[in-house]
């Protein structure tokens, strides 16, 4: 099967780690993966903020770049962006174009839904030595309904224990909401620090889940707080190999 | 900027934040228990949120039909454009009645129109007799919740209050502070010429209006003294009488975690006979007050369907931290960050729509699935377009600059390079006062998809 990456800018700058993981994933589980470099952010910081217009033309620039690949299927390490492509559509009054965001939004999948719904695997092959608790990315969860997905991919991960995360539990938000984060970041802290509380309280070795931005605010105020726990992407659990 | 500093101010009050911590906790734990008893919860949320929309696609033909329906049992009906027509009503009501005192049962549409206010400058003493609603009274407080008003309190701080201002020894006892909350009330109830209600729904097909609640003093209210007015915003219409059926089955669910409130009144009309019990008055005020605007597109129509359950201020993360005063209105949490700028001017409150992380879990437990993200979404687009919003020019210059650049994937890649290199740190004061800044990769993807990750040789 031939895959798009979407890597998401985040993940490019930020956490390239995550891109990396999701490439070498995917071949390992047989797919040929290709990468457009014309591609940067979808246009999400400025939708979620209110900024329709430049919105709207990152997202042209985006569905024409995909419209070019001859993949099968869409691919991104990040439930939050490939949320933000499935709600393309609605940027757009032109029937013209909420076809054609429509048609991109059909091709594209998050990471570990693709791998266990699309691809129907759950053992990738990852070897990893700790302890793990799996944060739910609010868009991922709520918007694209994966929740079951990456816990199975991690179960099979050799070496592994997935423990849940104690009260507030995982399907709470960390607190980051993009530009919430820093226009109210006294609010965003409160709400980091529930989370941060419960990932220590769980007593485990990392943390981790499918959302740069989300692993970016809670590994944040881990380092901050002096913490040993990791916050790590699920792709890059799912390439490690002991 | 009021939102920003009342919040703050929130955040630094740990009894507060206790008493949200622990009573957001057990709704939602009990909402969620309840949900279990109802036989197909999805399918009535999708009944109901049909029922809604359909209502308010024809809201006049059905309003219409309400208020015909209602004068033929008996009931008078008065329809009030805002606030202030709302409480010239009721306050000439009472007037013309003589009456001194009035008891109240709980009303947010009440509170939306700052009716006690309106009733005290003509000399009349509004009486709270909701116990949660009594208590802020007397505090001089506003609500902080929609179906729990005193929810920012402790118990330890209520004794204090009912000590005060009741004149009872303090005690932390629940049935010892009710006890004297009740004893109070009796009397009031007993010399109140008018009493004063909100509506659950009103039923258009037999012009019904049905009140749910937990104390008895609804009822009391409703039937008691002599006249009573019912206010509700023009939204609580329901077509059909068996339309009762899946909103009962939601709304104490979803507020109380309750398969059912304690008490359901269904009132029709006036008592016919002097041994009926019941008003000899009925007045039913139909508050418009900033409504039908929301009617025009489908995005903002939605947020009348809400029935007021409160369940996505129970679950909103924003709110579990910093409660209801902070909004600054009588509609706080995810529905009132939609409604309040809605009803009152998106000018009035335009920080709002931004106070929402946007995790989506108003969404999800929304008994009328009203997609109050894409609403919040929708505002903080009009605050934009209409430039609402103060100090935004630096904003729109950065997202003018960030989508001019993210369109040139070049010039973003060598911006980036250049801020790595040079070891530039994005002015985030906000971010880095609290939680460490992940540093720019020292190599980016892009980078290492060339460098041989694409498998081509570099």
């Amino acid at each position: 099967m031939r895959v798009s990456l979407f890597v998401t800018c985040l993940a490019d700058q930020l956490w390239p780690a995550a891109g990396v993981g999701a490439v070498e994933v995917l071949r390992r589980v047989g797919c040929a993966v290709e990468f457009d470099e014309r591609q940067t952010c979808c246009g999400q910081p400025a939708f979620n903020t209110g900024y329709r217009p430049e919105a709207c033309s990152l997202a042209r620039r985006l569905i024409e770049i995909f419209e070019s690949s001859g993949a099968d299927a869409i691919v991104s390490p990040s439930g939050s962006c490939t949320a933000m492509l499935h709600h393309y559509e609605q940027l757009f009054e032109d029937a013209g174009w909420r076809a054609r965001a429509r048609a991109v939004a059909q091709r594209t999948h998050e990471l570990s839904a693709f791998l266990v719904n699309r691809l129907g695997v759950e053992d990738v092959g990852a070897s990893f030595r700790g302890r793990l608790t799996w944060h739910d990315a609010c868009h991922g969860l709520r918007d694209l309904g994966i929740k079951d997905e990456p816990r199975r991919l991690l179960r099979h991960v050799r070496g592994a224990e997935l423990v849940e995360l104690p009260p507030p539990g995982a399907e709470t938000c960390c607190g980051f909401g993009g530009t919430f984060a820093v226009k109210y970041p006294e609010i965003s802290v409160a709400i980091l620090d529930e989370k941060v509380d419960a990932i220590e309280r769980a007593g485990v070795d990392a943390v981790v889940s499918g959302d740069a931005s989300c692993l970016m605010q809670i590994g944040g105020r881990l380092s901050r707080r002096g913490s040993s726990v990791r916050a790590l992407h699920l792709a890059e659990v799912l390439a490690s190999t002991l | 900027m009021t939102f920003d500093r009342h919040a703050r101010a929130a955040l630094a009050d740990g009894q507060l934040r206790g008493a949200l911590r622990q009573a957001t906790t057990l709704f939602g734990e009990r909402r969620q228990a309840a949900l279990a008893t109802a036989p197909d919860w999805e399918g009535a949320r999708d009944r109901a949120r049909a029922i809604k929309d359909e209502t308010l696609l024809h809201l006049d033909r059905y309003l219409d039909e309400f208020s015909a329906n209602a004068e033929r049992a008996g009931a008078r009906v008065h329809w009030a454009r805002d606030a202030a027509e709302a409480c010239e009503v009721i306050g000439r009501i009472a007037e013309q009645r003589g009456a001194r005192t009035v008891v109240k049962s709980k009303s947010m549409a009440s509170e939306e129109i700052h009716l006690n206010a309106a009733l005290t400058a003509r000399g009349i003493e509004p009486i709270e007799t909701d116990l949660g609603e009594y208590i802020v009274q007397l505090a001089g407080e506003t609500p902080s919740h929609i179906v729990v008003p005193a929810i920012h309190k402790t118990k330890r701080q209520i004794a204090a209050l009912f000590a005060a201002k009741l004149g009872i020894e303090l005690s932390d006892d629940v049935a010892t502070l009710t006890g004297a909350a009740r004893q109070a009330l009796r009397r009031r109830f007993a010399e109140a010429e008018l009493g004063v209600s909100g509506v659950n729904f009103a039923v258009a097909e037999t012009g019904t209006i049905l009140i749910l609640e937990n104390e008895g003093n609804a009822r009391l209210t409703t039937s008691l003294p002599r006249t009573h007015v019912a206010l509700m915003g023009i939204e609580k219409v329901i077509p059909r009488f068996a339309d009762l059926e899946v909103f009962l089955q939601l709304l104490p669910r979803s507020g109380t975690g309750q398969a059912l409130t304690a008490y359901q009144s269904l009132l029709t009309g006036v008592k016919q006979r002097p041994e009926d019990e019941g008003p000899a008055e009925l007045h039913i005020v139909l508050l418009d007050n900033g409504r039908s605007r929301m009617l025009a597109a489908p995005v903002t129509r939605q947020s009348l369907a809400c029935i007021r359950c409160g369940a996505c201020l129970n679950a909103c993360p924003v709110y579990r931290q910093i409660g209801g005063h902070a909004y600054g209105s009588v509609y706080p949490g995810p529905i009132g960050a939609v409604l309040t700028p809605q009803l009152f001017g998106l000018g009035r409150s335009p920080e709002l729509p931004y106070a929402s992380s946007l995790c989506g879990a108003c969404r999800d437990v929304c008994p009328v699935k009203i997609d109050i993200p894409a609403l919040l979404l929708h505002l903080r687009a009009e605050v934009v377009a209409t430039r609402a919003g103060k100090q935004r020019a630096l904003e729109r210059l950065a997202f003018a600059g960030y989508a001019a650049v993210m369109a040139r994937p070049r010039l973003f890649e060598w911006l980036v390079r250049a801020a790595r290199m040079l070891r530039v740190m994005p002015p985030l004061g906000a971010w880095t006062k609290w939680r460490d800044l992940r540093p720019l990769a020292p190599r980016s993807f892009r980078e290492q998809w060339r460098a041989g990750l694409s498998g081509k040789a570099p």
